[in-house]
């Protein structure tokens, strides 16, 4: 129990979707295919999404889809599954 | 001779384990709820039944979620819910009573 650390709830998630909060009012929503101790990610099939102000002070969205993304660990700030976000 | 006995961060933060606590974020006025899973020599942290309050307002439940160590800001015990845990039994004794008079 002890042993538990919270890098195995990404290994419990590998080659399911997960969501990605990052940095700079951005998220992620893919398949995780990889990870390391940096939190360095892999993700397949993944849509960012970055939320953005425009002039009026209204929330946008932007989507971008890619078929295999490599994430720096350094801009992630939460890991969880996404249905229930 | 005073006895005094430090409580050390990595202790602390295992007798956490399993108990509500409050993860207060460096950004955005974020905070996350939830029960605390474990923690690691980074403390990186894992909570479970999670919710995340920005600005004091709740954003709703997010369920499991793993937090990078270097967003976090100060990590605590969740005091509202040891309150209620406390107030919940001494509710229940002060209705008896009212029971039995009517």
């Amino acid at each position: 129990m002890s042993l538990e650390t919270p890098l195995d709830l990404l290994k419990l998630n590998l080659d399911e979707q997960v969501y990605v909060k990052l940095r700079g009012a951005r998220s992620l929503v893919g398949t995780l295919q990889a990870f390391d101790s940096h939190c360095n990610i892999v993700l397949s099939d993944a849509i960012e999404t970055i939320y953005e102000l425009d002039d009026e002070g209204d929330l946008q969205s932007v989507e971008r889809n890619s078929e295999m993304i490599f994430v720096r660990g350094d801009t992630v700030t939460l890991i969880t599954t996404p249905d229930e976000e | 001779m005073s006895e005094f006995t430090p409580i050390n961060p990595k202790p602390y933060l295992r007798e956490l384990a399993q108990k509500p606590i409050v993860v207060t974020l460096k950004f955005n006025k974020t905070q996350y709820k939830g029960t605390l899973v474990s923690t690691d020599n980074y403390f990186n942290i894992q909570l479970s039944d999670a919710e995340e309050v920005v600005n004091g307002e709740s954003k709703g439940k997010i369920g499991d979620i793993f937090i990078r160590c270097n967003n976090v800001l100060y990590i605590g015990e969740d005091l509202e819910k040891k309150k209620k845990a406390i107030v919940v039994p001494e509710e229940q004794e002060k209705v008896e009573p009212t029971i039995a008079q009517s």
